[in-house]
C-alpha cells in the first residue's frame, strides 16, 4: 500500500449515506483480515452540510485516523437540496472536492461523482492535482447507479470504484453486502458494482496510483465497534438493568444502545423530561436494588449536579456517562472535545466524591464501564465514565474475545436479610445503615423490601439510622467515613494491573501524557518520534479521580520533561496534575488542540519536535503549545 | 426467603407501627398542618395492613420534606422538587414496594412543576401528596405559587402579581388518573383519601391543604371546609372527565374566595405506566429488583445475542 495503508475517506452531504457505506466498507475489511480504524466528521444538521468518514485500514494495528488520507471518494449532491439562492448554505455542490483537498496527501487518489461535481467550479484544481501528484477519476456513479438501480446506490458504485483502483477483491466487499441486503437490493447493487468495477478496469489506468490492500489473517475473531457500543455492553454485562436519559449528542448512542437491548434482557429504559430526572431516576432504581445508570454530554450534565451530590451524600450507588463535546454552552454539538474535564470532577457543592474513568478505546471502555459498577457498587458512589465524540463514534476492530466475559450480577455492599437480624438498628428500630465505624468507610446498604432494613436516604448530614442531624462530631465522623472511601478506593484500583497505558522505551528521556480518547494518537506519535530517533515514551492515563498520584509521579521522575496532549485551551489534565501531584510546574508543557477535530499523530510529532526538541515555535494555530512554568 | 419478605401479606396494623419511637421528635411549628398529613399517611397505612418496610416514602425540601423523617418507613428525603423522579424508578425498580411521594407547593408545583407534569401525563402508579400552605415554610414565608394573587412577603413586596397555579386542573390536563384535595382540618377525609390514593392503580394527586399558622395565618385553610362528594350542592360524576374539570375550577376560584371544598374530584381507571410498559414488553413481569437476590436467576451474557451485528 502507498505509506503502508489505505486511508479512505468518503465525503458527501449529510443524508447521503456516508456512515453506513463506510461502515460496511470497514467491516468488509476486517473479515478480510484486515485492521480498521474509522473518523466521523459530520455537521449538527440532519440534511445536507459537509460530512465526511475516514477508514483507516491496515495490516498492523491502527489506534488513530492516521495523519491526513490517500484516498478520497467525493460524492456529494445533498447540497441541492437547499436551492435558495445566497442562503447560508447555499451552493455547496463542490464541497465533496474542493473542502477535502487540503489535508489529501501526496500522491493520493480522487474519485468523484462527474455526474454531480464539477472541477471547474474548483480554483486552481488542475495545479494542485499536478503539484501534489495526484490521480484523478472523473467517473458518472450516479448514472451508473441509475442505470442499474436507483441513485441511491452511487454508494456501491464508489465502493466499487475503491476496490478496482485500490485492487481490493470484489468478493470482500459483495459478500458483506449480501450478508446485510435484502434480495430485492442487493441485485440491482450488484449490478452497480459489477458496471462501475468493469467501467474503472476499461477506461481508467487501474493500476496507476500504487495503493493496494492486500488480504490479511487475524489471529481470532474480530467485531467492529465504537466506545459508545463498548460502553453500553459493558453496562449490561455487568448487570445494568436500568437506564434514564435525555438524548443529547453524542451521549445519545449509549442511550439508544441501551434502549434497544435492555428490554431484552429484563431491564427498564426511561426516555424522561429532563437530565434531572435521568440522574434521579437512576437514584430511584439504585436505591430500590438495581443497578442503574444514567448520563449525557457536557450541557445536560450540568443538570445533573445536583442529584450527583444527592447520590454521593445518600451513598447510593450509580454510573452516570459524560460524553464530552466541544462548549461551553451548547457548543459545537457534533465536535470532539477534551474540556469537561474539570467539570465533571469538582461539579455539585460541598465536599463532594466521584470515581472518574476515562477510558482511551472501545476495548478499555467496555472494560472500565465494568469497573465502573463494581467501584460504583461495592463502594456506594458515583462513578463516572468520561468520554468525548470523537472514541464515541470511531469504529475499530477489537477481538470478540474481549467481551467474553461473565455477567456480574454482585449488587456490591448490600446486607441480605438474615444479616440484617444481627445488624446494628437505632433506637427508633431502624438499621443503622450509615454507621461510623467500618472499614474502609463502606457501610452496607439495605433495600427496601427487606425486613428489619428501615432507613431514611437523606441529602442531608445524618446520624447512622439516616435521622437528620447537625451533631457535629457525627458531621466529622461521617464526613471522614465518605472521605475515607476514596483512599480505599486508590488502592483498590492501584491493585488493578495495566490500566494507565504506558508505552515507549522505559529509559526514554522524554515523556508525553495525555487521557482518555487520544491515547492511540499520542502512542502512534511516540512510536514516529523513536523512529526518527528522539527517546520519547507516554503515559495515557485514564483514572482520573482517585488520580494515580504515584504512577504519575513515577512517570514524571523518570523523564527529562513530559508534553501532556489534551484537546481543550486550558490545559485542564495539565492542571489536575500539578493540583494532584503538588509540583512538577517546571517539567509539564502543553500541546493542546480545540478547533473541533481531534490530533493527528504527526501534529503530536510536529509539536513535540518544534517546540521541545528545538525550543522553537509552532506554526498556523491548529495546536497551541503552553510552556511549563519555569520557561 | 426471598430477599423481601416485607412485602406481601397485608395484616393488621396499628397506626403507631409508623412512628418511630422517641426520636426525632416533629420539628413542626405548634398547630402546624403538616401534623395532620402525618397523622393521616399513619392511619392510612394502618387501615391497608401496610408493613412499614414495604412502604418507601420519597419526599422534597422543606417542612413538608421532614415527613419521612417522623413516619417509620424505607424512606428517601431527596432535594428540591426531585421526589417524583426518584419515587417512579423505585416503583418500576421494584413494582412490589408501596411508593409515596411527598413535596410542598412550592416543591411540587414550583420547583419540580415539570416532573409533576410529566409523572401524571406517564401515569405512574405512585402517590403524591403535596402540603399545599400557599406559602414557603422552611425558606421563611415566601410567596409559593399557590399564594393569592396580591400576596405580600420579602420576596413579593409589592404583592405578587401573579395569578397562582391551579393544581387541580393542571392535574387533569397533565394526566393523573385519581385526583383529590383534602385538609388537614379534615382528618377522617383525608385517610379516606390518602387510603383510595394508594389503593388506586396509577398516578393519585393529592392536594393536601395545612394551614401554616407561622407565616401564613391568612390563608384559607382555616376556614370550615365542605366535602364536595357529600354535599347535595355539588353532585357531580368524578369519572367523567369534563364534569370533573368544572368542579375543579369551581372549587379552585372557591379558595380564592374564602370556601374551602374538598373531595375526590376525578377517577379515571386507564391503566398505569407499568402497565402498559409491560403490555408492550418493555417491562419484566416479575420485579427486576429481586433478580439480583434471586440464585436461580439466569444472568445473560451481552455476546451471545448482541455482539454478532458487529462481525
Amino acid at each position: 500500500m502507498t505509506d503502508d495503508e489505505l486511508i479512505w475517506r468518503i465525503a458527501g452531504g449529510s443524508g447521503d449515506g456516508i456512515a453506513s457505506t463506510s461502515q460496511n466498507f470497514a467491516k468488509a475489511l476486517m473479515r478480510a483480515g484486515l485492521h480498521v480504524f474509522t473518523h466521523r466528521h459530520y455537521p449538527s444538521r440532519i440534511r445536507g452540510g459537509h460530512t465526511y468518514t475516514e477508514v483507516r485500514v491496515s495490516e498492523d494495528p491502527v489506534k488513530s485516523r492516521g495523519d491526513g488520507y490517500n484516498f478520497l471518494l467525493a460524492l456529494g449532491d445533498s447540497f441541492a437540496r437547499n436551492p435558495q439562492e445566497n442562503a447560508y448554505y447555499g451552493n455547496e455542490e463542490v464541497k465533496p472536492l474542493s473542502e477535502n483537498l487540503d489535508e489529501l496527501n501526496e500522491g493520493g487518489v480522487i474519485v468523484y461523482d462527474s455526474g454531480l461535481l464539477d472541477t471547474e467550479d474548483i480554483p486552481d484544481f488542475d495545479e494542485r492535482v499536478a503539484d501534489n501528484g495526484w490521480h484523478v477519476y472523473d467517473i458518472d456513479l450516479r448514472t451508473i447507479a441509475r442505470e442499474h438501480g436507483r441513485e441511491v446506490m452511487r454508494n456501491t458504485a464508489g465502493v466499487a470504484v475503491t476496490c478496482a483502483i485500490a485492487n481490493i477483491e470484489p468478493r470482500v466487499i459483495k459478500s458483506l453486502m449480501e450478508d446485510t441486503m435484502p434480495e430485492k437490493v442487493f441485485e440491482p447493487n450488484m449490478s452497480v458494482f459489477d458496471d462501475a468495477y468493469e467501467t474503472v478496469q476499461e477506461e481508467f489506468d487501474a493500476d496507476a496510483p500504487d495503493i493496494s490492500v492486500p488480504e490479511g489473517d487475524h489471529d481470532e475473531d474480530q467485531v467492529l465497534i465504537s466506545g459508545s457500543d463498548s460502553i453500553a455492553y459493558g453496562a449490561l454485562d455487568e448487570g445494568c438493568r436500568f437506564i434514564a436519559g435525555y438524548p443529547m449528542t453524542p451521549w445519545t448512542e449509549v442511550f439508544t444502545i441501551m434502549s434497544q437491548n435492555l428490554p431484552e434482557v429484563g431491564g427498564i429504559s426511561e426516555q424522561v423530561e429532563d437530565e434531572i430526572a435521568a440522574a434521579a431516576l437512576a437514584l430511584g432504581a439504585s436505591h430500590a436494588g438495581v443497578k442503574a445508570m444514567s448520563g449525557s454530554s457536557g450541557g445536560g450534565f450540568a443538570l445533573m449536579s445536583e442529584p450527583l451530590g444527592l447520590a454521593e451524600m445518600t451513598e447510593t450507588p450509580v454510573v452516570l456517562v459524560e460524553a464530552m463535546r466541544a462548549g461551553p454552552s451548547t457548543g459545537m454539538p457534533t465536535k470532539p472535545e477534551q474540556a469537561d474535564l474539570e467539570h465533571v470532577l469538582y461539579t455539585s457543592q460541598g465536599d463532594s466524591h466521584r470515581v472518574v474513568f476515562a477510558p482511551a478505546g472501545a476495548e478499555e471502555a467496555y472494560r472500565q464501564t465494568r469497573r465502573a459498577f463494581q467501584i460504583a457498587y461495592e463502594y456506594q458512589i458515583p462513578a463516572i465514565v468520561l468520554y468525548d465524540q470523537k472514541n464515541g463514534g470511531e469504529l475499530q476492530n477489537v477481538p470478540a474475545s474481549v467481551f467474553d466475559e461473565e455477567p456480574n450480577p454482585d449488587l456490591g455492599s448490600v446486607v441480605t436479610e438474615a444479616e440484617l437480624a444481627d445488624a446494628p438498628h437505632d433506637p427508633s428500630g431502624k438499621y443503622n445503615r450509615f454507621q461510623h465505624d467500618v472499614d474502609d468507610g463502606v457501610s452496607p446498604r439495605s433495600i427496601p423490601g427487606q425486613e428489619g432494613g428501615r432507613y431514611l436516604a437523606t441529602g442531608n448530614e445524618h446520624m447512622p439510622a439516616g435521622h437528620i442531624s447537625e451533631d457535629p462530631d457525627n458531621r466529622v465522623n461521617q464526613v471522614d467515613r465518605r472521605m475515607e472511601k476514596m483512599e480505599a478506593i486508590r488502592a483498590d484500583l492501584d491493585a488493578d494491573e495495566g490500566t494507565n497505558a504506558h508505552h515507549g522505551p522505559e529509559d526514554a528521556e522524554y515523556g508525553i501524557m495525555t487521557f482518555g480518547s487520544q491515547q492511540g494518537t499520542v502512542e502512534e506519535a511516540v512510536d514516529e518520534l523513536n523512529e526518527q530517533g528522539h527517546s520519547v515514551k507516554s503515559l495515557g492515563v485514564s483514572e482520573l479521580a482517585p488520580y494515580p498520584v504515584e504512577e504519575v509521579s513515577a512517570f514524571i521522575e523518570s523523564v527529562d520533561e513530559v508534553l501532556v496532549v489534551e484537546m481543550n485551551a486550558s490545559a485542564q489534565f495539565r492542571g489536575l496534575t500539578q493540583k494532584e501531584l503538588g509540583r512538577y510546574g517546571e517539567k509539564l508543557s502543553s500541546l493542546l488542540k480545540y478547533n473541533g477535530n481531534p490530533f493527528e499523530p504527526g501534529e503530536i510529532v510536529d509539536g513535540f519536535v518544534t517546540s521541545i526538541v528545538e525550543d522553537g515555535t509552532l506554526p498556523g494555530h491548529e495546536t497551541k503549545f503552553v510552556p511549563a512554568a519555569s520557561d | 426467603m426471598s430477599a423481601f419478605s416485607a412485602i406481601g401479606e397485608d395484616v393488621e396494623r396499628d397506626r403507631n407501627e409508623y412512628t418511630p419511637g422517641l426520636e426525632p421528635q416533629p420539628t413542626w411549628c405548634p398547630g402546624c398542618g403538616d401534623f395532620g398529613v402525618l397523622k393521616a399517611l399513619k392511619g392510612a397505612a394502618a387501615e391497608l395492613g401496610l408493613s412499614p418496610e414495604e412502604m418507601l416514602v420519597c419526599t422534597g425540601i422543606g417542612c413538608s420534606g421532614k415527613l419521612n423523617s417522623y413516619f417509620d418507613s424505607y424512606g428517601f428525603h431527596t432535594i428540591h422538587g426531585r421526589s417524583l423522579p426518584i419515587a417512579r424508578a423505585a416503583k418500576l425498580a421494584n413494582p412490589g414496594l408501596t411508593v409515596v411521594a411527598a413535596g410542598g407547593d412550592g416543591d411540587g408545583y414550583g420547583i419540580g412543576g415539570n416532573h409533576f407534569m410529566h409523572t401524571a401525563r406517564e401515569n405512574h402508579d405512585i402517590t403524591y401528596i403535596v402540603f399545599n400552605n400557599e406559602i414557603f415554610g422552611l425558606t421563611k414565608g415566601q410567596t409559593s405559587p399557590t399564594s393569592p394573587k396580591g400576596h405580600k412577603s420579602k420576596t413579593q413586596p409589592h404583592g405578587s402579581a401573579k395569578d397562582p397555579i391551579r393544581p387541580l386542573s393542571m392535574s387533569l390536563n397533565a394526566g393523573a388518573s385519581y385526583i383529590a384535595r383534602t385538609a388537614a382540618v379534615n382528618p377522617n377525609q383525608a385517610k379516606e383519601i390518602i387510603v383510595e390514593a394508594i389503593e388506586h392503580d396509577g398516578f393519585s394527586h393529592v392536594d393536601f391543604l395545612t394551614q401554616c399558622p407561622t407565616w401564613n395565618k391568612d390563608a384559607k385553610q382555616y376556614v370550615p371546609y365542605i366535602d364536595v362528594n357529600d354535599s347535595e350542592d355539588y353532585e357531580f360524576d368524578n369519572t367523567d372527565r369534563s364534569e370533573a374539570s368544572e368542579m375543579m375550577f369551581e372549587t379552585e376560584n372557591a379558595l380564592h374566595e374564602g370556601t374551602v371544598l374538598t373531595g375526590r374530584y376525578y377517577v379515571d381507571d386507564r391503566p398505569s405506566y407499568q402497565q402498559e410498559k409491560q403490555r408492550i414488553g418493555e417491562i419484566p413481569d416479575e420485579p427486576l429488583a429481586e433478580r439480583y437476590f434471586d440464585d436461580d436467576y439466569e444472568w445473560e451474557r451481552v455476546y451471545d445475542s448482541f455482539l454478532d451485528k458487529h462481525k
